[in-house]
């Protein structure tokens, strides 16, 4: 039983973990195993956790090859928390930005067989909320959660 | 483990043998090259066998499609075996799954070729 308490009391601890990350491929890795980890110290299951992981890796890949370009100069922000009830991923780059507000359907006819496209219709469908914003000096933020009761 | 991809003749299907990850980078880039040297070669019966596939991201997703695309402006076709539940269900989020023929035994794969 005091092993049991000890699982329950550290699935309720609130835990955050934040990172500068290199515009490269292995910080899209990088983040992806901490976002998994974290979540699955807070006690989510396979299926969700599969999700999370998915909806950070794209998340990533847009800061790192969209906004960042690569760029050695610019860093992604990442940060993870967790509390009793939903993990947080908060994913910031130095980029350009883009016309997120226009983004063509990707399951529409005409965009279907696109070789891109396909991102952050991905991250909505995966989490529970879905946030992204321009950042004052440049870059965007992308805020993601998920719930530990899924809507 | 990143992706792996040994391609073999059955009669005149070429079956290539996907296992490991599809994502962004090395795995996308593998798969792309396999394809198109398939392309280049004629090939016009091929069937990627994806059961060991443990993951694949939009940018696989991405690759599966320009794959199909061009091996079907090529005049050949190109088919799917064994998809894992995390595949089929990324296809079917994405409306993709009907667009490709998909099959789950290879023997009747190689068969609906004919």
């Amino acid at each position: 039983m005091a092993v049991l308490r000890m699982s329950n009391q550290s699935r309720h601890e609130a835990e955050t973990v934040e990172r500068f990350l290199d515009s490269t491929l292995e910080s899209v890795d990088h983040a992806e195993e901490i976002a998994v980890g974290l979540a699955k110290r807070a006690g989510f299951g396979e299926d969700d956790l599969t999700k999370i992981g998915m909806a950070v890796r794209e998340s990533m890949v847009n800061a790192v090859v969209h906004g960042n370009r690569y760029n050695a100069n610019k860093k992604v922000r990442f940060s993870v928390s967790k509390n009793s009830e939903s993990l947080t991923v908060r994913i910031a780059d130095e980029g350009e930005g883009f016309d997120f507000e226009n983004l063509p359907d990707p399951c529409a006819g005409e965009n279907l067989f696109r070789s891109s496209g396909r991102g952050i219709f991905l991250i909505r469908s995966f989490m529970d909320e879905f946030q992204i914003r321009r950042l004052a000096p440049g870059g965007l933020e992308v805020v993601l959660v998920k719930r530990m009761v899924s809507k | 483990m990143s992706v792996k991809l040994n391609t073999r003749q059955v009669g005149d299907v070429s079956v290539v043998d996907v296992a490991g990850r599809i994502t962004l980078g090395e795995g996308s880039s593998a798969l792309r090259d396999a394809l198109r040297d398939m392309v280049g070669k004629n090939h016009k019966k091929i069937l990627l066998n994806l059961g060991e596939v443990s993951y694949i991201d939009s940018s696989g997703i991405g690759e599966l499609v320009s794959g199909f695309t061009s091996v079907t402006n090529s005049g050949g076709q190109l088919k799917l075996l064994g998809l894992t539940k995390r595949v089929k269900d990324l296809l079917q989020i994405t409306k993709l799954y009907t667009v490709f023929d998909v099959h789950e035994e290879e023997a009747s794969a190689i068969r609906s070729f004919a």
